[in-house]
């Protein structure tokens, strides 16, 4: 299991990218931390989560 | 008249006490994006004592933006690192207070920012957010970051809170309340929110920076 957003969730083997398409964030509109360090927007497809890994998605919208 | 900047110094260290004050008069910070969010972190920055603020924008006051940003009305149409640069000297003459007139991207962030320490974001466009923030989490590593999401509307005041994020990475806002949504941004939700961002900024010089900095 991983833990997404302090959520646990079945997504080992997948990859950032995956989550993200699964999970409805646009990629264009997030910072993702994967065990508290940044992933390179350029590295979403080939970084993978593994069981136990926590991943922090920030959405960014619109306003300020 | 004026007062001389020896006297708004110790005003300034009787409020705060003089370690802080210290640390605030060092601090080098940057807001970049120049609207409700960031005229209004800039300003309690400003009013805080902080040292060093570079203002970052490349848009114009407009009419649209007097019912939450820091402008008045005979600035529409100066830009707005000029107008502000105004308003934040009638706060503080001794602040130093760098305009930097341009449109932030991924290219120009790590240089325009490489000498401040602790960078707010606060732009209008997610996009635009989420560009800046990965940018400076990748490039930037070493730089306090405090980034703004969801403050548009009527919703509750209470819901807006910031979190650490990562290391050196917070998160203001109810992270929901999109303002193309069709809520709108209302002056007093988004000074809660740009409220919170100055006083994390604030209370990151108090506990993270050391007297002798810089």
């Amino acid at each position: 299991m991983v833990r997404i957003n302090g959520e646990m969730i079945d997504a080992s083997g997948k990859s950032i990218a995956q989550l993200l398409e699964a999970l409805g964030y646009s990629p264009q509109r997030v910072a993702v931390e994967l065990n508290v360090e940044i992933v390179p927007k350029a590295s979403y497809s080939e970084t993978f989560v593994k069981d136990g890994d926590s991943v922090e998605i920030v959405r960014f919208v619109g306003g300020g | 008249m004026i007062p001389t900047y020896e006297e708004i110094y110790s005003a300034l260290a009787e409020r705060h006490g003089a370690e802080l004050q210290k640390k605030l008069s060092l601090a080098r910070t940057a807001v970049c994006g120049l609207g409700g969010l960031g005229s209004n972190i800039a300003v309690c920055l400003v009013r805080a004592g902080v040292g060093h603020v570079r203002i970052i924008d490349f848009d114009r006051v407009d009419i649209s933006n007097i019912n939450r940003q820091q402008y008045f009305l005979e600035q529409i149409g100066q830009y707005k690192t000029d107008a502000l640069y105004e308003i934040l000297k009638r706060i503080n003459p001794y602040c130093e207070v760098v305009r930097t007139n341009v449109r932030l991207n991924e290219k120009n962030i790590p240089e325009i920012l490489a000498s401040e320490d602790v960078i707010c974001e606060a732009f209008d466009d997610p996009e635009s957010k989420a560009e800046l923030v990965n940018c400076v989490l990748e490039r930037l590593p070493e730089k306090y970051l405090i980034a703004a999401s969801g403050m548009a509307g009527l919703f509750s005041a209470n819901a807006i809170k910031t979190r650490k994020i990562a290391k050196r990475f917070y998160l203001s806002g109810d992270g929901e309340s999109d303002v193309s949504e069709g809520t709108g941004l209302v002056s007093s939700r988004v000074m809660v929110c740009a409220a919170h961002q100055a006083h994390k900024a604030i209370q990151l010089i108090n506990e993270e920076f050391q007297e002798e900095q810089k």
